[in-house]
């Protein structure tokens, strides 16, 4: 995103755009990382219902996994699924072969 | 179209915020400023304003409760003195940094400690980087003059910025003088309405308020509020023409009083420059060329004109009410000083500290500076270049 300059952004750091938290890419902050595991999930919702982040995805009222550009991997949603079907993972694990990029 | 009535300086900062008629006003009492808000309680209860008051637990709470009334587009206002201001600290860098025209009145009393409830001005000073407009009063009429005219500066679009209205403890806020007051329907249409344009009540419009601005944004929004500040001098200068051409009071960034032809000049800000008045007028009888040129906004801070009223000066003493600490001299000082580097031509320049914690300043004390003004501009050297008026050795 090019950075604007003094003159062409809203004063005193108002945003004046409702919900443009989603151009604001947050996963870089992880160091650990939900994992979801589709066979034990009992659909429950609880992980949707708790995470601050909004960062569980779900389609047709069903839970598909994580938005990684945003969950920022508070472990929240692991802590309360009931049903253990989220782990957090060391995100090293999954950055090795991107040179530890997100 | 204008009465004539006795105020103490409070008792008048009170009529001010009655006329105002501020949609919040959150405060906590302390000396001197404590009749301001106990006057203005009445009206309150007598049900003379529509005001929504706040009786809030500390000044911290009195500032933030302003800064969310504003935000969500009321007109709030606040007053305090000293160590309530001090208390406030980290909201009025806030209230400042979110551009909400908060309007207060600072009614000037040393900061502790020791402990003092008396005037110097170490607590508005002290908040002079906090990004507030400073005006001060030097009598009650300004007490007045300046709160009317606060709003208009403060609200304007182009510097939306809160204002401190400041004025000495004790000296003015429990001394009665009479004040030429507007009337009512005169003083709010003067004002006019004041509308938040991003309001957090706007549900149409929605807004946040205080996000996080880390390294990408944070220095873009401290530069657009030095805009905000190099805008103010045209809106004071506007807005103190428009409340002349109102009540013959015309109103800029200075006043100076026989500085025409003044070969020495005292600089001095609140009550004080009454009494450095009153001691041109002695000297002038003598035949000696003094002048006052008194300081009413020192945010934003007049340099333009500063130098432009210096450029006949032979010898300038600068009278500050605050010692700061470390530096060479007072904040008032230092800041002419500096004004006056680039000249070609400038006057020597002397710094005086006077009056801490309420010790009384009188013409005789004002008198040895212009005499020892006398001897600098005589020699062209300046002898002693911060001094200790009224202390004792
Ligand atoms: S780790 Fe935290 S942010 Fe990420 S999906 Fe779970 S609850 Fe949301
Ligand atoms: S809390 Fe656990 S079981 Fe419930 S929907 Fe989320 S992952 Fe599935």
């Amino acid at each position: 995103m090019k950075l604007k300059g003094w003159k062409d952004i809203p004063w005193g750091g108002l945003i004046l755009e409702a919900g443009n938290a989603q151009k604001y890419e947050t996963g870089g902050w992880r160091t650990f990382r939900p994992i979801w595991h589709e066979d034990k999930c009992k659909q429950c919702l609880f992980c949707w219902i708790y995470c601050p982040d909004g960062s569980v995805i779900v389609e047709d009222k069903k839970v598909k996994g994580f938005y990684y550009e945003h969950c920022k991997g508070c472990g929240i949603c692991a802590q309360e699924c009931p049903f253990e079907a989220i782990t957090m993972e060391e995100e090293s694990k999954f950055r090795k072969d991107q040179g530890g990029r997100p | 179209m204008e009465k004539v009535m006795a105020f103490t300086g409070d008792e008048i900062a009170a009529e001010a915020m009655r006329q105002i008629n501020p949609d919040v006003l959150a405060a906590y009492p302390i000396t001197p400023q404590t009749e301001t808000v106990q006057k203005f309680s009445e009206f309150v209860a007598e049900g003379r304003v529509s005001t929504d008051m706040i009786r809030v637990e500390s000044e911290h709470s009195a500032m933030s409760a302003c800064v969310g009334a504003a935000a969500a587009g009321a007109r709030a206002m606040t007053a305090t003195s000293a160590n309530g201001l001090a208390l406030m600290w980290e909201i009025i860098y806030i209230a400042a940094s979110y551009r909400l025209p908060i309007v207060m009145p600072v009614v000037n009393r040393a900061l502790s400690g020791p402990i003092n409830i008396h005037c110097d001005h170490s607590d508005s000073m002290g908040a002079r980087d906090s990004g507030w407009i400073q005006l001060y009063s030097e009598n009650c009429q300004e007490v007045y003059d300046n709160l009317i005219q606060a709003l208009p500066i403060g609200e304007d679009r182009n510097v939306l910025l809160p204002v401190m209205v400041c004025f000495d403890g004790f000296i003015i806020s429990h001394g009665t003088e009479g004040v030429a007051v507007l009337e009512d329907k005169v003083a709010r249409n003067f004002i006019g309405e004041f509308k938040n344009i991003h309001s957090l009540l706007d549900i149409d419009n929605p807004v946040t308020y205080g996000p996080l601005d880390l390294f990408d944004y944070y220095f873009e929004h401290k530069r657009q509020q030095v805009e905000a500040m190099e805008k103010a001098p045209e809106v004071v200068k506007k807005v103190g023409k428009q409340f002349g051409e109102l009540t013959g009071r015309f109103y800029g960034l200075l006043e100076d009083y026989h500085l025409q032809d003044a070969d020495l000049v005292v600089i001095a800000a609140g009550s004080t420059a009454g009494t450095v008045k009153a001691t041109v007028d002695e000297l002038r009888e003598e035949g000696v060329r003094a002048g006052l040129l008194k300081i009413r906004t020192f945010r934003p801070f007049p340099q333009k004109e500063i130098i432009q009223k210096l450029s006949k000066a032979k010898a300038v003493a600068v009278m500050d009410r605050s010692a700061s600490f470390g530096a060479i001299g007072g904040p008032i000082f230092l800041e002419v000083r500096s004004a006056l580097f680039e000249e070609q031509k400038k006057p020597l320049v002397i710094s005086y500290i006077y009056g801490l914690g309420g010790r009384d300043t009188g013409i005789n004390q004002i008198k040895q500076v212009y005499h020892d003004l006398a001897k600098a501009a005589q020699s062209g050297k300046v002898s002693q270049l911060v001094n200790y008026l009224g202390v004792r050795e």
